[in-house]
């Protein structure tokens, strides 16, 4: 058995390891007290694999633990005084990049800075524009994370009304069903028990499901305007269904699911807001599409989801690559709709480029005329006709 | 038959995996001596191709060890992973307790074991000859969530509860091995009863060891430029990396057309090994690829 420095050691490793968020509980750390003493614990690698397969149980948390492991083995009664180094370990959880957290946070805020600014000039500045943006304009002068109970009761209505032209799809597992196509044996046997004669049969057909919803939403300059509604809009849905992933992109891709699962939507949009770093800055279409496709896609795309993709379509890259990655995106996609925003006057013609890389590539094409509500928007997803409209025009 | 001991070691782990030809780091054999010492489950995630599914065969192998293995499906539910009644023979019983005018009895008995069709889980609990066997639950990512609360009862108490018949408890707990492609996250329940090991692309020096033990044939020559060239390629942020799978695979068809290194022309060629998809196909093909193998030639010396 080990001595109580040994116990203790691990007690308060698993403490460190704890508040950098890593969830912990009692048995694990029962398991490692139980795991040390079965290994050489003069070999610090082993120590190291061994407390690895306790304590970590996703891949990410890998680099967290590797940090605060260093740091609690150069000096362990000195770690917790200065924790900094596992608060920005922290920052790191959920598959981000690697850089100083304070300096993310500040780089957050500065853009938001910027954008306030900038807002007047953000392109494109089409003629009802101003009219339709004078409400929205109203509600981001105030702060851009709060939100009124009135509102989120709204939210809350329109997301139980909400019917995406996404067809939920039969599942492989069977439920009792009273005309179903196949016979329950089990259920028919049971019932059978009670009145001694296998006259009922029971029977079972396949479950309907929500595919997954994999979303992958613009937060450049030019979206500015929608990207509080739009938090909004991903908050309900995250909330609202099983399996739904989302990401932000302006010119970088992050991955906001976690932030987004908070239950309070203030809370959620505050933790999004200081986790995403490019707010309102240009947009690289391609780059970000790479990059979903190159890290996420197959983790995410896995079970058939269905992506929507909500952006202008307006690239700082001028469209280059973009038509590869698109086409690579729908293909791993069992659908791919396309929500623009830009598309709100008649007669639009796809000039830009990166329009008219994107729009041979997907299934599924979503004008939004007037975007300054979340009906508004729920009503343009859900709206069939005018999608096909919309598409008939602009392909032909 | 007596039981094969369990490595008591970290070494000993390590050695074990290696005399069945599997090459492991020292954190793999860490994390599975623990596995094996504390009777926990192992969960081991990573890209496809990097040897999960292998570690569980080596495993039965060496230990000698029967290898149970069930492959994770959508809509795998408890009839086909864990037991199932036999309806036909239940039914028979009755009609023929009811001929013999002993009904009620009928109701009683067709509830017991023998009317129990027993699937791979429940296999996995029985007493096997040779010791407790090795249970593989391969792809668990490919399941719906359902299916994993049926496991969290197994994993953790080694047990099932049927509702007719009670809970049937293994002796001795088989030694599970889960695996898992990440294409979903697995449940934070379930992981928590497991081990948990991320298996990594190998670095050049241990994948050489591994194609060495895989694919003895391959010349030392040939084995080296073929693993620069993967290390290669593993760099250049494809959509789909090779695994070690395809450097063995890769190794293998080279052989087979008698190449003693590597040359542009075969390279291309034979990509259809290595890459599995079509853009990155076209973007290693010609250029990248004469310079690979340049370099992969360069670095061999």
């Amino acid at each position: 058995m080990p001595g109580t420095a040994l116990p203790n050691n691990i007690m308060h490793f698993a403490r460190i390891l704890r508040r950098a968020g890593l969830p912990i509980g009692p048995g694990k750390v029962l398991a490692a007290l139980q795991a040390l003493p079965l290994i050489n614990i003069s070999n610090k690698d082993d120590v190291y694999w061994a407390l690895h397969a306790m304590f970590v149980d996703k891949h990410a948390q890998s680099e967290i633990f590797e940090l605060a492991f260093a740091r609690f083995w150069r000096a362990p009664s000195q770690a917790n005084d200065d924790l900094s180094l596992i608060d920005q370990a922290q920052k790191q959880r959920g598959d981000q990049d690697v850089r100083p957290a304070s300096r993310r946070i500040s780089d957050a805020f500065a853009d938001q800075a910027i954008a306030q600014t900038k807002s007047d000039n953000v392109e494109p500045p089409a003629s009802d524009v101003v009219a339709s943006w004078s409400a929205s304009e109203k509600l981001r002068s105030q702060d851009f994370e709060t939100m009124s109970t009135a509102e989120m009761a709204e939210a809350k209505r329109l997301m139980a009304v909400l019917r995406l032209p996404i067809p939920s799809v039969r599942t492989r597992r069977f439920v009792a069903s009273n005309f179903g196509p196949r016979i329950d044996l089990r259920a028919t046997m049971r019932a059978s028990l009670g009145t001694g004669e296998l006259i009922q049969l029971k029977r079972r057909a396949r479950g309907q499901r929500h595919p997954p919803l994999v979303v992958l939403c613009d937060i450049s300059g030019s979206m500015a305007a929608y990207a509080r509604m739009l938090l909004h809009f991903l908050h309900a849905i995250t909330n609202d269904r099983d399996r739904v992933h989302v990401f932000l992109f302006g010119t970088r891709l992050t991955n906001v699911t976690r932030e987004l699962k908070h239950r309070d939507p203030d809370v959620a949009l505050a933790r999004v807001g200081r986790s995403v770093q490019d707010w309102s800055g240009g947009t690289r279409i391609g780059e970000a599409l790479r990059t979903f496709n190159q890290h996420w896609s197959r983790r995410v795309l896995g079970q058939g989801a269905v992506t929507l993709l909500i952006t202008d379509g307006l690239d700082r890259d001028g469209g280059e690559g973009l038509a590869i990655e698109a086409q690579r995106l729908q293909r791993s996609s069992r659908r791919l709709i396309w929500l623009n925003p830009l598309l709100r006057y008649a007669g639009f013609e796809p000039k830009s480029a990166g329009i008219r890389a994107i729009l041979p590539h997907v299934d599924e094409f979503r004008p939004a005329h007037n975007l300054d509500s979340l009906a508004a928007l729920i009503a343009a997803l859900a709206d069939v006709n005018a999608a096909r409209r919309e598409f008939a025009s602009v392909a032909a | 038959m007596a039981a094969i001991p369990l490595p008591t070691s970290i070494d000993q782990t390590a050695e074990l995996l290696r005399s069945g030809g599997y090459v492991a780091e020292r954190s793999l054999a860490t994390a599975l001596f623990l596995a094996l010492a504390m009777k926990r489950p192992l969960f081991l995630e990573g890209e496809a191709g990097v040897g999960k599914t292998e570690i569980a065969k080596v495993l039965s192998h060496t230990l000698k060890r029967d290898l149970i293995r069930l492959q994770c499906y959508e809509g795998l539910d408890i009839s086909s992973a864990v037991y199932e009644w036999n309806y036909p023979r239940q039914i028979m019983a009755i009609r023929l307790a009811e001929a013999a005018g002993k009904s009620t009895d009928a109701a009683q008995q067709i509830y017991s074991e023998q009317y129990l069709i027993k699937r791979p889980l429940m296999q996995a609990l029985e007493k096997h000859d040779g010791g407790p066997p090795v249970l593989l639950i391969d792809e668990l990512d490919r399941t719906d969530e359902p299916f994993e609360a049926f496991l969290l009862e197994v994993l953790s108490d080694f047990q099932v509860t049927i509702p007719e018949l009670g809970t049937v408890k293994a002796d001795q707990p088989p030694i599970v091995i889960i695996t898992s492609n990440r294409t979903r996250e697995i449940h934070d329940a379930l992981k928590r009863r497991c081990l948990y090991h991320w298996v990594d692309y190998p670095n050049a020096e241990r994948e050489r060891a591994i194609l060495a033990a895989k694919a003895p044939d391959v010349g030392e020559k040939l084995g080296t430029q073929v693993v620069n060239f993967v290390q290669m390629l593993r760099g250049m942020e494809l959509f789909k990396p090779p695994g070690i799978a395809e450097t063995i695979d890769w190794a293998m068809a080279l052989k087979v057309l008698n190449a003693r290194e590597l040359e542009p022309a075969t390279v291309d060629a034979t990509l259809g090994v290595v890459l599995k998809y079509q853009d990155d196909i076209a973007r290693v093909r010609g250029v990248v690829a004469t310079q690979g193998v340049e370099a992969a030639k360069k670095a061999a010396v």
